[in-house]
């Protein structure tokens, strides 16, 4: 009886131990999320696609070196509040705490920009947030990847010259931004000035308000104007809305060049024909045909286990993007693997490490299955920017179409831009910024 | 002034839509003294059920997406949806609630909204989609080429839609026996039901009716910048319109979006260079507050005399 009593609690504390090991072999993810709300439709393709790269990660590889990922969605409806409230609830789930914050939403990165470091977790903004914490010597804990704002807006400028034959071709010209009235359209503002200083065009900037869903006005301006082009800083219904505008305001579609939150097929699905010859900016490219797509085709949906019950938009823009946060965040992890214990879920101060030593060139992205799907990236301790280019693609009437190599934004002057704000705002704040040679 | 007015005929043809939506808060304004709230959720529910409806249906019949046939099928299954919608508001929400202060009802559409928000992506899913009525969105050539201002052909056709809907809207409330009952029934619920008018079967057909508003708004509205969850936000384009036109007049629903959709896109044009642009979104709550200084019943309400 005494014998068959402790084979018992002996069963029971090495099932205990086991659980716990477990535990300890998995990575958490908390994904603060949006699938309902007026952006639902974009937040289903990129976080269904970040999902899914980590299923494959799972299901093909066992996790990161025998660490299994999991994830916990939290929705925020993009609302900013509801982001923060995601952002408590997430950052002390799984065994190491909330691994790395990505909010998908610069009203929210704003919210816990303090939060983050306070917390020792890190924050990835890829393709949005605050553009001067790419000076990682004043924001440590984030990193506003691939590329900032004012170096998509310096790439587009770069393209249009590439369009007129030589930047010094854009002397004289007359370029429309028609913006989202925001702090996220607005931060277009500071950039195109200087650019337009620098390259002798003027810039006529004109307001859409929110949400955007009537644009007459504007478009009947931009027609009195007549701009050589028009850059297209724009969100959720101003896209379609601009575009169909545009087209019956006579503007032609390809002198129309969107930034890449207006440049996926959610914009122009809805827009019909009026779409057709657009032209817009993208850190990652649409399609199937990269080898990344198709592994999670084959190890995920394949098996029916998919996040997209759309599976018609798996290859699209937003689902890609949402694949290029995953490969972001396990080869980060794996980055940090390396230095901590491989095989070891590591922490959030862990992660940070991992973010800021990635180095993933080109070689990697074809190990990767990504060669031509994202750009390579180096981030440092000084640069959390990284890669700072852009390819551009063109909507057929059906799908995305590549049509530049990656192009890069000007850094001579983008750089300087985001030294001198990020200056202001540690002399503000009174951070004293780090000194990138004393890190390891 | 060739620019004036573009600007002007371009407002005035925005402004018919606007009153498109508003018809459907004055309909039930009308008919129970409640502020539907639920509205503009409603344009979304229908313009997402009809463009559902567009899919699933060339699987299930095996006919031609793009046919005629599956458009009108859609369309009708889109109104009976809609219908069966406004019925169980009815039974369901307004019911339990019959003779409870006006913001009870008020909060209950609150309520409502979120439910048909949640309902409509529940069903159909989150996708924004496109949405064609077979009408080129471009300028008609024979003004453009004469007068060289530029009006769309959409808009034209949206304005002769709303324009008739409204008319027969009107003729219904003015001739028919229904009509007259819902004329009752908005002076007064409990004279209306001591003369026998069943006020619950009159609020079922003005939540129909309200639904049928709804889809056509719906599909004008998600034709011109796809259909999605921002349809929702048209209902915020109606309320300046209701404040101006009264909450209980359908002409005045038409004439206050006139108001709003001409006087918003010239003082976008005209002003908003002086003050940073984009006032279009603010500019018709200023115009509305401050007419309801001046006139708090609207251009066309039944104004309120209260007897000591």
């Amino acid at each position: 009886m005494k014998l068959k009593h402790t084979a018992l609690i002996g069963a029971a504390v090495a099932g205990l131990l086991a659980t716990g090991y477990a535990a300890a072999q998995e990575q958490f993810i908390g994904l603060p999320s949006y699938r309902v709300g007026p952006f639902g439709s974009n937040g289903a393709s990129l976080y269904g696609g970040w999902i899914d790269y980590m299923a494959m990660i799972n299901a093909r590889d066992g996790g990161i070196n025998g660490v299994k990922l999991t994830w916990e969605e939290c929705e925020t409806e993009y609302n900013n509040a509801r982001g923060v409230e995601c952002y408590e609830r997430l950052k002390t789930k799984g065994a190491t705490g909330n691994t790395v914050f990505q909010p998908l939403s610069t009203g929210i990165t704003y919210s816990v920009l303090e939060k983050v470091a306070q917390d020792k977790i890190p924050m990835v903004t890829i393709g949005y947030g605050r553009t001067d914490a790419a000076d990682g010597r004043v924001f440590p804990w984030v990193f506003p990847m691939i590329s900032t704002y004012w170096t998509q807006a310096s790439a587009i400028i770069n393209y249009l010259g590439t369009k007129e034959g030589g930047i010094d071709k854009l002397k004289g010209k007359k370029i429309g931004l028609l913006y989202h009235d925001s702090a996220y359209g607005k931060e277009s503002h500071a950039i195109l000035d200087k650019l337009a200083a620098k390259h002798g065009f003027t810039v006529e900037k004109i307001a859409v308000a929110n949400p955007g869903n009537e644009q007459q006005a504007q478009w009947l301006q931009i027609r009195q104007m007549k701009p050589d082009y028009v850059i297209l800083w724009g969100w959720g219904v101003m896209n379609p809305t601009a575009l169909r505008t545009a087209a019956k305001t006579g503007y032609s579609r390809d002198k129309i060049v969107g930034v890449w939150w207006s440049g996926s097929e959610e914009d122009t699905i809805p827009a019909g024909d009026a779409a057709k010859g657009y032209t817009a900016a993208g850190f990652n490219v649409a399609g199937t045909n990269y080898p990344v797509v198709q592994e999670i085709q084959k190890h995920v949906y394949a098996k029916n286990a998919g996040n997209m019950a759309d599976k018609d938009r798996v290859g699209s823009v937003l689902y890609n993007r949402g694949v290029v946060h995953g490969i972001i965040t396990v080869e980060a992890i794996r980055k940090a693997q390396e230095k901590y214990g491989k095989g070891k879920p590591v922490t959030g101060e862990q992660a940070r490490w991992g973010f800021e030593n990635l180095d993933i060139d080109n070689a990697r992205l074809t190990q990767l299955g990504a060669a031509g799907f994202m750009p390579d990236l180096k981030i440092t301790c000084a640069d959390h920017e990284g890669a700072g280019k852009v390819k551009f693609q063109q909507w057929d009437g059906t799908k995305w179409k590549v049509v530049t190599d990656w192009i890069q934004g000007d850094q001579s002057v983008v750089r300087p831009m985001i030294e001198e704000s990020a200056a202001a705002y540690a002399k503000e704040k009174g951070i004293t910024p780090r000194d990138c040679s004393k890190e390891s | 002034m060739g620019f004036f007015f573009e600007v002007l005929i371009g407002g005035l043809l925005s402004g018919v839509l606007y009153a498109l939506v508003a018809l459907g808060f004055v309909l039930i304004y009308k008919a129970s003294g409640v502020f539907n709230f639920a509205q503009g959720a409603m344009v979304f529910f229908a313009a997402l059920t009809f463009v559902g409806f567009q899919e699933v249906l060339p699987g299930w019949t095996g006919l031609d997406a793009d046919s005629n046939v599956v458009f009108w099928l859609a369309f009708v299954l889109a109104l009976a949806a809609m219908i069966v919608l406004g019925i169980l508001t009815e039974k369901v929400v307004l019911r339990p609630l019959v003779n409870q202060p006006h913001i009870t009802l008020f909060m209950a559409t609150i309520g409502l909204t979120f439910l048909i928000e949640g309902i409509a992506q529940a069903l159909w899913g989150a996708n924004v989609r496109g949405l064609s009525l077979g009408i080129a969105d471009e300028p008609v050539e024979w003004i453009m080429e004469s007068a060289d201002i530029l009006v769309s052909k959409f808009d034209l056709f949206a304005a002769t839609l709303a324009g008739a809907l409204v008319a027969s809207l009107a003729l219904f409330f003015q001739y028919t026996k229904v009509g007259r009952a819902l004329r009752a029934v908005a002076d007064d619920h409990q004279a209306a039901l001591s003369i026998g008018i069943p006020l619950q079967h009159i609020w079922a057909i003005v939540w129909a009716v309200a639904g049928f508003v709804a889809l056509v708004a719906g599909l004008i509205w998600g034709a011109r910048s796809g259909v999605q969850f921002a349809l929702t936000f048209t209902a915020l384009k109606a309320l300046p319109v209701l404040i101006l036109g009264g909450f209980t007049s359908v002409p005045g629903a038409i004439v206050g979006g006139l108001i709003i959709g001409a006087s918003e896109k010239l003082a976008e044009v005209y002003i908003g260079p002086f003050v940073g642009g984009g006032i279009e979104g603010w500019f018709p709550y200023v115009l509305a507050l401050g007419f309801l200084l001046i006139r708090p019943e609207g251009l066309f309400g039944e104004r309120h005399i209260d007897r000591v």
